[in-house]
């Protein structure tokens, strides 16, 4: 039985499970304390001390995010000392940080602006540290704005980059005044290991680590009477955007996302989902002919296991980190990048539109997509695939400017072609989805049944572990994949760079004995990926989970190979998976990157 | 050197046989020789005087399946260079303290944390230490000592930070609780003791709580290694009895014309002539971990505090907001008031974040800014502000 730990919080009792911080017991008893530094995702710090309280007794002030609750402690929330220490605190924080908050990018969304607001800190009277700092803005990037002057040492960022993600391409460098978040060698961001997953982006509590924006680019497009606006929307967009806009989380918006989009003026709302069934097909193939490969032509070089693509993060996390396995990962494009070149080919021969006329605009949950679609080999269609990316967050901002008022919206469908999809497509945007989605089909080519699994709910690889593992026995093939009968497919899901690296480890050294794993850079999958509203947690991210198989329950296909637009688009143009043109335009290559 | 200082030869003293007292104290039992410590009063000779015995108890009760002995050698206080003579002079003591201390705690593996800029007394050390290995061998004594050099950051000699640094990481002060007692290097048990302190542990062992005692106050006992410095005919390191009065000291050290004396360093207390009769040194008055620095009649307090200042914006870890930030607001602080872009009121503003330093900073290092600052801003506030 845990032990329980008797204290006061402002003079009223309160019982807190041994291990509770002070800021645990405070919040139990209904106090607020202020943090910045803390957050429910990472290792403590204690580093802002925004949090500090008085205890009873005791000479100095403690971090409540800190320090265990213990027996009979007695604690102030908000004394006088704690009081003069915190407006203290605050303001030295405030004089190192360039406040020119009403031309900030998080005006309004800045976790310090609401502590300056709700201490009125107006008085200004420590000296501007700002002036003394050669600051610069680090725009090299395609994916994340660093602005050091706005930077406030609270480390969130380098813990979710260390911790969660294990890439630590940002980390504290130099000592005292001269102290700052950096990069190997101060080189800029672009040049560096970052995956540009952007949880830096979804934890800094202030402007100094927000995403490139193309707001005004993709407006300008709109607005261009020579240009063919279409839009794809990712799967984890649908289910978070409404938190910026009204909505609580886990609040399902796919109708409404798209009337806003109509409203916005694109010429043409698809999606994205329609792209990611046409993945299962395309990888789903690629996975049963590297099987083959390896078992029935006995051929040694068939890399296996096979991973995932989708996520331009965890690609980039390989390419630097672990380029000897490069070949085991799918030459799928990513859904996105399916699309972006399938639009300017299928889709503009379809709709007998000039595709140079036609701007591509995606929206994501992610902001690793905006490098994606930047990389040179993104070209197949002979143009750049996908112009623009906006994150979730962008898009809400746009749906503001425009003066739409989303809650009232009315719900519509996707426009046509290339705006069918599956519930097997949405639930891509949680982890263990895209497993999930291969494992319905291509169980389904394979014996010609569905999956045992009540309702296709294929619940062993869904939820929040780090690393989940599941095997399915496959029983009763039909004719073509007569070599599988009997073979347990061995499958394995990491979501979060972390875990990603644990498994690749696994892999590199031989004890994994995986035939698929599917690899998501972000925790919880696409949904809480780095493009997404902020804040993120991991309620949050469950709320957004439960939405995403609400959302699946709700289509009328669940399957990705019974998507009649999938069926119509290899008919009319692609031909089979892995054809001829599905090389050209769905497929791509890696680069082995530096490690730093 | 006058009646009113009492000048000890114990920790330099060479008439003694460190391993002789290793070897005997090796046979005594652990608890008692944990209570002798205690008994003597000995308190941490770094600065933050907390005393040793209770310090060698919780890490003897922690349980672990390895424990870890760390000789603080990382001398970073301006003003103090008391510990390089002693690990030059009489390194088999320290190395024997930390032998004892290892025995007494369970820990087989010692390391002496060594500044980065004594660098240069390694091979020497290095000599030492084979030479203990030696003689530990024949006591069969199972400890190994091994040096660790730091990289310069002051905040290294924080006992968290100094973990930190040996375990490859930035030396930044962790969060306490817990403590290194409990959970320090690579999260086990760890006693971490300045130099002088593993010595005094040695010479309790060999002459005895008692006699230690014998000397000092009774919150204050013993004697205590000081490094002499500033305007001083005859700088340089002394051991002497602890408690004594600061006017004695002056009249001892002092050049004719001593107006100040920054007790503890950068990190300590600055006391005016007006205030000497009146101050003890030790743990009832100022304590010290050993710098004494005098300043007479020629010297700028208003250079002397910003010289900290500047010292303490560098050394600074950065990772807390009112070390980091509140250095530099207290350095850019005075100066404005130097060259009155800034009413001589802003020094009131600058005490009070001083305060909120001392009590809401991460570490010792930015609580003790307070100390020099508002100790040489109130005594000498006319300096500061012409």
């Amino acid at each position: 039985m845990t032990k329980m730990i008797n204290l006061k919080i402002n003079d009223i009792p309160v019982t807190v499970e041994e291990g509770a911080t002070i800021l645990d017991a405070a919040k139990k008893a209904n106090f607020k304390v202020p943090t910045l530094c803390n957050h429910s995702d990472l290792c403590v710090a204690g580093n802002c001390r925004v949090c500090v309280v008085e205890q009873v007794g005791a000479r100095n002030l403690q971090a409540s995010c800190a320090v265990p609750a213990a027996e009979g402690m007695e604690i102030l929330t908000s004394s006088a000392k704690v009081r003069r220490a915190r407006k203290n605190i605050i303001e030295l924080l405030l004089s190192e940080h360039r406040t020119d908050c009403t031309k900030c990018y998080k005006n309004g969304k800045c976790e310090l602006q609401d502590l300056a607001t709700e201490y009125a800190v107006g008085d200004n009277i420590y000296i501007d540290l700002v002036p003394f700092n050669d600051y610069s803005v680090d725009l090299s990037s395609p994916s994340i704005m660093k602005d050091d002057s706005k930077c406030i040492r609270c480390q969130r960022c380098v813990r979710t980059c260390a911790e969660m993600q294990q890439v630590a391409a940002i980390a504290v460098a130099n000592k005292g005044s001269e102290q700052k978040i950096s990069t190997f060698f101060d080189k800029p961001m672009a040049n560096v290991v970052c995956t540009n997953c952007g949880q830096c982006i979804i934890r800094c509590p202030t402007g100094a680590l927000v995403e490139r924006n193309s707001i005004d680019e993709v407006f300008d497009a709109i607005y261009d009477p020579d240009k063919h606006v279409v839009v794809q929307t990712a799967p984890a967009v649908r289910i978070a955007l409404g938190e910026d806009l009204d909505f609580e989380p886990g609040e399902r918006v796919t109708g409404k996302l798209v009337t806003s989009l109509k409203l916005l003026g694109f010429d043409s709302v698809l999606d994205t989902d329609f792209t990611a069934d046409l993945t299962i097909m395309e990888e789903g193939t690629e996975l049963l002919t590297r099987l083959k490969k390896a078992l029935v032509d006995g051929d040694k070089d068939v890399a296996l296991p096979m991973t995932t693509s989708c996520s331009p993060g965890w690609i980039k996390f390989i390419e630097h980190k672990f380029p000897q396995l490069l070949s085991n990962v799918s030459t799928c494009k990513s859904p996105q990048q399916m699309f972006g070149a399938l639009a300017k080919t299928y889709y503009a021969q379809k709709r007998n539109i000039d595709p140079s006329k036609i701007v591509s605009v995606s929206i994501m949950p992610c902001t690793a997509k905006k490098y994606e679609a930047n990389r040179p080999e993104m070209r197949d269609s002979g143009y750049k695939d996908v112009d623009y990316v906006l994150t979730t967050r962008e898009l809400a901002r746009m749906i503001k400017q425009a003066g739409i008022d989303f809650k009232s919206l009315e719900d519509n469908n996707y426009d046509s072609i290339m705006g069918v999809s599956t519930g097997a497509a949405v639930i891509f945007g949680a982890t263990g989805g895209v497993m999930e989605a291969a494992i319905r089909t291509a169980y389904e080519i394979v014996t010609g049944k569905e999956v045992p699994f009540k309702n296709l709910n294929i619940t062993p690889v869904r939820g929040m572990e780090g690393v989940k593992e599941a095997s399915v026995k496959i029983e009763g093939c039909v004719e073509d994949w007569k070599f599988l009968e009997g073979v347990e497919l061995k499958v394995a899901i990491a979501h979060g760079l972390v875990n990603a690296n644990n498994v690749l480890q696994a892999v590199k050294n031989g004890k994994a004995d995986y035939h698929f794993i599917e690899i998501m850079a972000c925790p919880g999958g696409c949904l809480g990926g780095g493009g997404q509203p902020i804040p993120t947690s991991l309620e949050i991210r469950n709320k957004r989970t439960a939405a995403i198989y609400e959302e699946d329950m709700n289509m009328p296909f669940r399957k990705s190979h019974e998507n009649p637009e999938i069926k119509l688009i290899y008919e009319d143009f692609l031909g089979e998976p892995l054809g001829h043109k599905s090389h050209e335009l769905l497929h791509t290559h890696y680069t082995e990157r530096e490690a730093y | 050197m006058s009646e009113k200082i009492k000048k000890v030869d114990n920790i330099f003293s060479k008439d003694c046989n460190c391993k002789d007292i290793l070897a005997k104290t090796l046979k005594k039992d652990k608890d008692s020789f944990i209570q002798e410590l205690i008994d003597s009063g000995l308190k941490g000779r770094g600065g933050a005087g907390f005393p040793t015995g209770l310090k060698w108890k919780f890490a003897k009760m922690a349980e672990g399946d390895e424990k870890f002995v760390i000789c603080n050698a990382d001398e970073g206080e301006p003003g103090t260079f008391k510990d390089r003579v002693i690990l030059q002079e009489v390194p088999q003591k320290v190395l024997g303290g930390m032998a004892l201390c290892g025995h007494i705690i369970g820990a087989k593996k010692g390391f002496i944390y060594l500044r980065g800029e004594y660098a240069w007394m390694k091979q020497d050390l290095q000599k030492a230490i084979d030479e203990m290995h030696d003689a530990f061998k024949t006591m069969k004594l199972d400890f190994f000592i091994d040096i660790r050099m730091g990289s310069g950051a002051y905040v290294c000699g924080e006992e968290t930070a100094l973990i930190e640094s040996m375990e490859g990481k930035r030396g930044e002060p962790r969060n306490k609780p817990p403590f290194p007692a409990s959970i320090g290097f690579r999260g086990k048990p760890t006693v971490v003791n300045n130099v002088e302190t593993l010595v005094y542990t040695l010479m309790i062992a060999h002459i005895g709580a008692p006699e230690f005692k014998s000397l000092g106050t009774a919150d204050s006992a013993g004697s205590k290694v000081f490094s002499i410095s500033g305007d001083t005919p005859i700088p340089g390191v002394y051991e002497l009895e602890l408690g004594m009065k600061l006017s004695d000291f002056v009249e001892e050290f002092g050049d004719g014309d001593t107006k100040a004396v920054q007790v503890g360093g950068a990190s300590g207390f600055c006391v005016p002539r007006r205030k000497f009769n009146d101050t003890v040194i030790g743990f009832e008055g100022i304590p010290t971990g050993g710098s004494m620095m005098l300043f007479n009649s020629h010297r700028s307090m208003y250079n002397v505090l910003h010289n900290y200042l500047d010292f303490f914006v560098e050394e600074s870890c950065g990772q807390c907001t009112p070390c980091r930030v509140g250095c530099q607001q207290l350095l850019k602080g005075i100066e404005a008031v130097k060259s009155k872009e800034r009413d001589s009121s802003y020094l009131n503003e600058l005490i009070k974040l001083s305060e909120t330093m001392h009590t809401a900073s991460k570490c010792g290092l930015g609580q003790s800014v307070a100390n020099s600052f508002n100790s040489i801003v109130e005594e000498f506030t006319e300096e500061i502000m012409y």
